[in-house]
């Protein structure tokens, strides 16, 4: 792998990060699998580009598009909180509701970013290359968003938060709104998916509607990887574990796209598929790791 | 009154073929300290009766008046600031993956609103401390201790404590003890009694065991086809046996009772 490469890697996973995280708290917090993240990434980027391009200054934008993630979620979460449907369900349908919504927020299905400013530009403005300056900004905001998500889950809303996912008749006899503590758990993590979103379209000088195809994969097998390498003994680990998930994942990533065997070489159009089956693996492994210990 | 149930009707799968009633017009009016059990055959309506007080479902007709407040139309979650609750499944009143006192300063937070403090705040360790003491499991040591990894009777044990650290109006049991091997069950029950005395609570508790039920409480109900069929309380308890109840009981049904027999006792 080139240095070139590694950079890169870093980047993304630094730039998918706080989408990795978003992922840990409907999936593993609230027990929600939850797709709306699908849509909610193009989502944020639509929303950050249409803003930029309407001259709002860019780290506004990264507001306004977490406004628009957390309504995504929220509606998620009333459609399987308010309405019953079961929640894989009701996130699918947010999802492909949203793929409409953001080729109306853009007006098309893409939007270029070229010769706006970004959140990137006063790094830049300071001699950085953009190589260095990404991966140095998009970390800077995982490691606050992890910070502000491990203060977050330990106070009582957070406890209560956590509560719903484990045991939800436990908590609403302590007399907590389960319905409540989803909508805005499923919220709070399309909020950051967006943001993410966000982050990505204003790296790259583009947002595409299609650019949140298999996020939720990607998503989960960067939680998965952080768990088991890092390990989730405590809240606070996981969240860490998360977060360097998404950077390891991303480095895979681009290690499989550099191998070569003889003529084969791996196309980014298979990273689906090795994806994919690298969830399945990691999944499956804790079962076959009991089988084999027998 | 604390409780007042009135005319309480309780269908389930109503219109299908599948249709149950579960509660048919019961009622009952609990005064403060009243602890009350409440016996009876499968599908008799019991549980029915008590997840309608806290609020598990809405019933069809009929009202629910706790301390003069009508709360028949209230969600669970907030008749949560009247009432408490065991269940029979020890895995249910605890959150597993939270420690013991996580656990604890959630259930000393019941019916209040939750803020952006700290979850478990520093001066509440101690009292945490001296509360699980009293339990005399030396799980006084264990506060960062997962609930998961503690035995159904420790968790049964813990739900207790938890139902009870913010004085509830009512506490309710549904067959908290079922699910326990015979020894633990007896420590649970005798928990039970000493905490429901200490604190002067008003309580009921749905059981399966008839000598359970006449050695604890107050009062006895008996309830069958969705309606109570006995009520007694006081001295009149005091001298009841289980011969009675099962006279009592068929004399009622006016069945064959080789089936329920071995279900009652």
């Amino acid at each position: 792998m080139t240095t070139y490469a590694f950079l890169g890697a870093l980047e993304q996973g630094c730039a998918y990060g706080l989408m990795v995280l978003g992922v840990y708290l409907t999936f593993r917090v609230l027990d929600f699998p939850d797709l709306t993240v699908d849509g909610s990434l193009p989502m944020g980027a639509a929303v950050s580009a249409v803003a930029i391009t309407n001259g709002v200054d860019p780290f506004v934008a990264l507001f306004i598009a977490m406004g628009g993630g957390f309504i995504a979620g929220a509606v998620t979460g009333f459609l399987n909180t308010k309405l019953k449907i079961l929640h894989l369900l009701a996130s699918i349908l947010t999802m492909i509701a949203l793929y409409s919504i953001n080729i109306r927020i853009m007006g098309r299905p893409n939007m270029t970013l070229l010769g706006q400013d970004t959140v990137l530009t006063p790094l830049l403005n300071l001699g950085l290359t953009p190589s260095v300056a990404a991966p140095v900004l998009f970390s800077g905001f995982c490691i606050l968003v992890v910070i502000l998500l491990i203060w977050f889950l330990h106070t009582e809303f957070g406890l209560a938060m956590l509560a719903t996912g484990d045991n939800r008749q436990m908590i609403t006899s302590q007399g907590v709104n389960t319905d409540f503590m989803i909508i805005f758990g499923v919220g709070l993590s399309n909020a950051l998916v967006a943001l993410s979103g966000a982050l990505i379209a204003q790296n790259q000088g583009a947002a595409d509607v299609n650019m949140g195809v298999g996020t939720i994969v990607a998503g989960l097998a960067s939680v998965i990887i952080g768990e088991t390498l890092v390990g989730c003994r405590t809240i606070t680990r996981a969240l860490i574990a998360a977060f360097i998930g998404s950077i390891l994942y991303r480095l895979a990533i681009a290690f499989a796209l550099s191998a070569k065997l003889g003529a084969f070489r791996v196309t980014p159009s298979d990273l689906n598929l090795i994806t994919a089956i690298l969830v399945v693996a990691a999944l499956t492994a804790p079962k076959l790791k009991q089988r084999w210990a027998r | 009154m604390m409780l007042s149930l009135t005319e309480i009707v309780k269908y389930f799968h109503r219109g299908s073929v599948n249709e149950v009633l579960a509660l048919n017009g019961a009622s009952l009016e609990v005064k403060r300290g009243d602890f009350v059990s409440i016996i009876g055959s499968n599908g008799a309506g019991k549980s029915t009766l008590l997840n309608c007080v806290a609020g598990c479902f809405a019933p069809d007709s009929g009202s629910i008046v706790v301390k003069g407040t009508d709360v028949t139309s209230w969600p669970e979650y907030k008749r949560a600031a009247y009432l408490s609750r065991v269940f029979q499944d020890p895995l249910r009143g605890t959150c597993a993956s939270g420690t013991i006192e996580q656990n604890l300063a959630m259930a000393s937070r019941r019916g209040k609103r939750n803020t952006l403090a700290m979850g478990v705040k520093k001066r509440e360790r101690e009292e945490f401390r001296e509360q699980l003491a009293t339990l005399k499991l030396g799980l006084e040591d264990r506060l960062k201790d997962r609930a998961g990894l503690l035995s159904g009777g420790q968790r049964q044990a813990l739900t207790m404590l938890m139902a009870t650290m913010v004085r509830p109006d009512i506490l309710l049991l549904d067959e908290h003890t079922a699910a326990l091997d015979p020894k633990t069950s007896a420590q649970i029950l005798e928990l039970t009694d000493q905490i429901i005395h200490e604190q002067h609570l008003t309580a009921m508790m749905v059981t399966h065991n008839m000598q359970h039920a006449l050695e604890l409480g107050n009062r006895l109900v008996m309830m069958h086809q969705g309606q109570i069929i006995l009520d007694v309380e006081g001295d009149e308890k005091k001298k009841l046996q289980v011969q009675d109840l099962m006279e009592r009981f068929y004399a009622v049904r006016g069945e064959t009772y080789s089936d329920d027999r071995a279900l009652l006792v």
